[in-house]
């Protein structure tokens, strides 16, 4: 690869567009690191908040009053609120609660898990709460009348199907939350959006570093909606929905 | 597509929901009278926490927000002006985009169709940086120098992303007209451009205006993002105020305060909204 990283080198000292992050390894390393981050970040918060929204949705069918109003005002409070004031509200405020006398027990990157994956979550909580609800009971009653146990026409016919009426708007709160993950830049978690504005602190390289972050969300974000919108057509059940 | 009626109705619902909300780019807010209830009884816990640990010879919590409101005030008018011009900005040149979204030159519809979805695939706080780096503070014309401030920047970079939804908004808007209007006008000698803006455009109007006051709410809570790359709004004058104080036992109280503030500016806008939707959805 070395001629390549050469030739970019040579770009920088002709045209001055300088893309730091390919001729030189220390920025190269980091911003990968960055981009790692992001992804890490996406990936662990999309399956947090995917539990997160089976378990309430779980807890909304309960009998009981408390849990349920519970999950009722979780839902209210994350879904109103901006999601910045979410973190802050993590970082600072729950965060300055559980510091231990040696520095925090949490760390920033815990921290912004665990607020994205709540904020997304509450969404999440919804979203198959309105699916499951929109499987008929007529369905349920048939399987019933056919030999299934409660359980089994819940596993077998009622959550498949609910699944693929949620999936077009878990779809949408996903891609939403590739992009919140940018929030996690306040504070400071080297993600790629952090981690490029080390770079163009140290190279001074502000207008090719934002043209080349922009691209790489861009095709990130691209790439999830495009995987996203395969994965509901080849669930999609004819007939259900549109 | 053949159907199967009995699993139909709830289903194609959330369908739709779904389609509508994917051009809108995030979940509409939905406010409650509750919420600001609940959102008071926590202001006011915090005003207990704070006062209770007030010192002998410190001012009471009270008198604290009183004397920092024109500040957070101040803070507050920055968000509103962002808000108010970055949706002028995004709505019009969204509409064009939108328009062009769906022009019979086919370079027309694939640039327009690339600069939305780039638009919309860019994460907001990415371009509100984008826009703040890259635009120069000050423009020389004629030999005058013309400061850009902050905020202009910021709105600026809140534009694009509003500009790319509403564009999918109008889209989808002139796309729920039926086609055999636009067949019934072109027999009637209307041509494409009079069609467009005598017969589609004022049908759209009442179906754009929910979806689009919703994103209006979603765009001023999106405002807090701008205390991120700098410029003075609400959260950004809080947090000054807070380390002003250096009184941690305050921030509840504070923070819930800027937030009462958002919710009695967005809440009217959230209930209108609803209520605009009910009243459209039966006439569609």
């Amino acid at each position: 690869m070395q001629p390549v990283w050469d030739w970019f080198r040579w770009l920088n000292q002709s045209t001055g567009i300088n893309l730091s992050i390919l001729y030189d390894a220390f920025d190269r390393a980091r911003f990968a690191r960055g981009f790692v981050m992001t992804l890490t970040l996406a990936a662990t918060c999309i399956v947090l908040s995917v539990v997160i929204g089976v378990a309430g949705a779980w807890i909304q069918g309960s009998h009981h009053r408390v849990p349920r109003a519970v999950v009722h005002w979780y839902i209210q409070a994350f879904r109103n609120t901006p999601p910045l004031v979410q973190l802050y509200f993590f970082y600072f405020g729950l965060g300055s609660l559980v510091a231990g006398a040696s520095g925090p027990l949490v760390s920033n990157v815990a921290w912004a898990v665990i607020s994205l994956s709540f904020f997304a979550g509450a969404f999440n909580v919804e979203i198959f709460r309105a699916g499951i609800e929109a499987v008929p009971r007529t369905t349920i009653e048939a399987a019933e009348s056919l030999g299934f146990s409660r359980w089994q026409a819940y596993r077998r016919i009622v959550l498949p199907l609910a699944f693929r009426i949620s999936l077009p708007a878990l779809n949408n709160n996903l891609v939403n939350l590739v992009k919140t993950t940018t929030l996690a830049y306040a504070i400071a978690v080297p993600e790629m959006l952090y981690v490029s504005s080390q770079i163009w602190s140290d190279e001074l390289n502000v207008p090719v570093m934002m043209n080349v972050l922009l691209l790489c969300y861009f095709l990130l974000v691209g790439l999830v909606v495009w995987l996203m919108t395969k994965w509901e057509h080849a669930m999609r059940v004819p007939g259900f929905g549109t | 597509m053949s159907a199967l009626p009995v699993l139909l109705p709830a289903a194609e619902r959330l369908a739709l929901a779904a389609e509508r909300q994917r051009a809108l780019g995030a979940a509409p807010l939905r406010l409650e009278a509750s919420h600001g209830l609940m959102l008071l009884g926590l202001f006011v816990v915090g005003c207990g926490i704070a006062q209770a640990q007030v010192g002998v010879d410190k001012p009471s919590v009270l008198d604290t927000l009183v004397k920092w409101t024109p500040v957070l005030a101040k803070g507050f008018v920055f968000n509103l002006a962002i808000s108010f011009l970055a949706m002028a900005i995004g709505t019009v040149a969204g509409f064009f985009l939108g328009a062009a979204r769906i022009s019979s030159m086919a370079p027309v519809r694939g640039g327009a169709w690339f600069t939305i979805n780039f638009f919309r695939n860019a994460p907001w706080l990415v371009l509100l940086f984008y826009c703040m780096l890259l635009l120069p503070f000050q423009v020389r014309v004629f030999g005058t120098t013309i400061p850009i401030p902050d905020w202009t920047k910021a709105t600026l970079g809140l534009a694009l992303p509003v500009m790319a939804n509403v564009a999918e908004i109008v889209r989808g808007a002139i796309q729920s007209i039926p086609t055999t209007q636009w067949e019934a006008a072109h027999s009637l000698a209307f041509n494409r451009r009079q069609t467009f803006w005598m017969i589609i455009i004022p049908q759209c109007v009442k179906r754009m205006l929910p979806p689009w006051m919703n994103l209006y709410a979603i765009l001023t809570m999106s405002t807090v993002l701008v205390s991120i790359v700098g410029v003075n709004d609400m959260m950004t004058q809080t947090q000054r105020v807070l380390s002003a104080e250096s009184r941690p036992e305050l921030l509840l109280a504070f923070y819930s305060y800027a937030l009462l503030w958002f919710f009695a500016y967005c809440y009217p806008i959230a209930r209108w909204t609803v209520r605009l939707e009910a009243r459209y959805a039966v006439r569609q």
